[in-house]
């Protein structure tokens, strides 16, 4: 599956789709879900709470590991997703369609000046190495 | 074959295929198979081998009357500290044959050498890095082994759990480490590939090393280096089911048992809140903290379980909570094992 076009990415796995309000909505990547395996509880962050780029915010954890998801950028979080509360494989089957929370960045620029899709497949591939 | 590979002591091993998840229901539900090639045999033959085990390891090998009757024992030093946990199989007055961790290997084998040579400095201590073991774990899994491998059923069919049968240059032993039926086979190492391609052929399924922690936690068998090592004694462990303290033989690290009664105990812990239970989270209980020494997500459970060192007076029922990510989450202390046989137990 390739990472799609549409999004930005950040060098700690997660993706991020900008909203038409101008919300993004946040996820963990392909390469992140296939690295953790099945997943098997996610702990999102509550609606309100004001986080700085790259602050840990969330945490899923697989059968294997834990992993903590970091804000792609400063902002106020506005929606968790708690459906994957019941069903966190979504993250395996759709890595994609099940984003985790919702956040109204601070500055539009900062998610202008995320990853593109080239740029992080290169950061993945470098860690193929 | 599509394996994540981690490096385990030195071996490159597969920590899944697929699904981590899938290959834990596929052996408990039908049957897969390990490559467990890491794990070390260790032959000790000779005349008054069985003198020598009887003072090396705790358990007691006088259980051990019938030929290729296996025994799960720790090995301790003076202090009654753990170096490592072993299977010994007796196949006859000369010749008992031990399977040793991968990551203890050499330093068993340096320990067992080192005891022989004050004790015992006649006997042949060999072990044998170029056998191979493939383990082949479900409730299907001796049907799937003998129609792999011909001849082996009329050998294997009447084998009680925990005995062994030698097969030319296999050995077949009904052991396991999942709480399921199946057989743990060692085979020389040019050979295995074979014999892994055959049962393949067969349906059986790989598994890996994720998968075998999550069977082997449900089942409630310790792992060394996690819930045991040279700081904590077996009682302490555990495994005090393994110890022999009631007859008058002496083994290395008795006295330090009999003169340290256990301030603590393994106890199983079953998580009620939402979460995952890992190795080193913190315990509180009623009777004071405790430590989580092996946790994961039980998919036969579709819960979080853990094996925990806690306080002695710690009972089954008993509420406890342990901090995860700087919160106290609630748990529950639990008979274990968890899961075996193809079912939950809690």
């Amino acid at each position: 599956m390739s990472n799609p076009s549409n999004l930005k990415y950040t060098a700690s796995h997660e993706w991020v789709k900008t909203e038409a309000d101008g919300t993004i909505t946040i996820g963990i990547t392909q390469h992140a879900q296939e690295l953790l395996g099945d997943m098997v509880f996610v702990e999102a962050p509550a609606p309100g709470r004001k986080l700085k780029a790259r602050e840990e915010c969330a945490v899923v954890e697989s059968v294997k590991a834990a992993a903590d998801v970091y804000a792609p950028v400063s902002g106020v979080v506005t929606e968790a997703n708690s459906e994957l509360d019941g069903t966190p494989e979504a993250i395996n089957s759709d890595p994609y369609g099940a984003w985790i929370f919702k956040m109204k960045p601070d500055n539009a620029a900062d998610v202008a000046a995320l990853l593109d899709a080239k740029a992080y497949q290169a950061v993945v591939d470098s860690e193929a190495h | 074959m599509g394996a994540k590979m981690v490096d385990f002591g030195g071996w490159d091993m597969p920590v899944n295929y697929g699904s981590q998840i899938d290959e834990h229901h596929q052996v408990r539900n039908d049957v897969g198979m390990f490559d467990v090639s890491h794990m070390r045999v260790v032959d000790m033959k000779g005349a008054g081998v069985r003198d020598f085990l009887r003072y090396l390891l705790a358990n007691n090998v006088d259980k051990l009357t019938m030929p290729g009757k296996a025994l799960y024992s720790t090995m301790l030093l003076e202090n009654g500290g753990v170096i490592d946990d072993l299977i010994v199989y007796f196949m006859s007055e000369e010749w008992f044959r031990i399977v040793v961790n991968a990551g203890t290997a050499n330093k068993d084998i340096a320990w067992m050498k080192q005891q022989a040579a004050k004790h015992a400095p006649k006997l042949d201590i060999a072990d044998h890095p170029e056998l191979a073991m493939v383990a082949v774990q479900g409730p299907n899994a001796r049907a799937k082994v003998w129609d792999a491998l011909p001849g082996s059923r009329e050998l294997t069919e009447k084998l009680a759990p925990f005995s062994a049968a030698e097969m030319g240059v296999m050995f077949i032993a009904r052991t396991g480490y999942t709480g399921e039926d199946g057989f743990e086979i060692m085979i020389p190492a040019k050979a295995a590939p074979m014999f892994w391609a055959t049962l393949a052929e067969k349906g059986v399924k790989p598994i890996g090393l994720g998968a075998r922690d999550t069977l082997r936690l449900e089942a409630g068998m310790n792992l060394y280096g996690q819930d045991m090592d040279e700081t904590i004694n077996p009682l302490e462990a555990g495994l005090a089911w393994t110890v022999d303290l009631k007859s008058p033989r002496d083994f290395i690290g008795k006295a330090a048992l009999l003169a340290n009664p256990p301030e603590r105990k393994l106890a199983g812990l079953l998580l009620l809140d939402r979460g995952v239970l890992r190795g080193h989270q913190k315990v509180v209980t009623a009777h004071g903290e405790g430590e989580i020494t092996s946790g994961s997500f039980s998919p036969t459970l579709e819960k979080s379980i853990a094996l925990a060192r806690v306080p002695k007076n710690v009972q089954v029922g008993d509420a406890v909570q342990v901090e995860i990510r700087d919160k106290l989450l609630n748990a529950k202390v639990v008979k274990y094992p968890f899961a075996r046989n193809g079912k939950g137990l809690i």
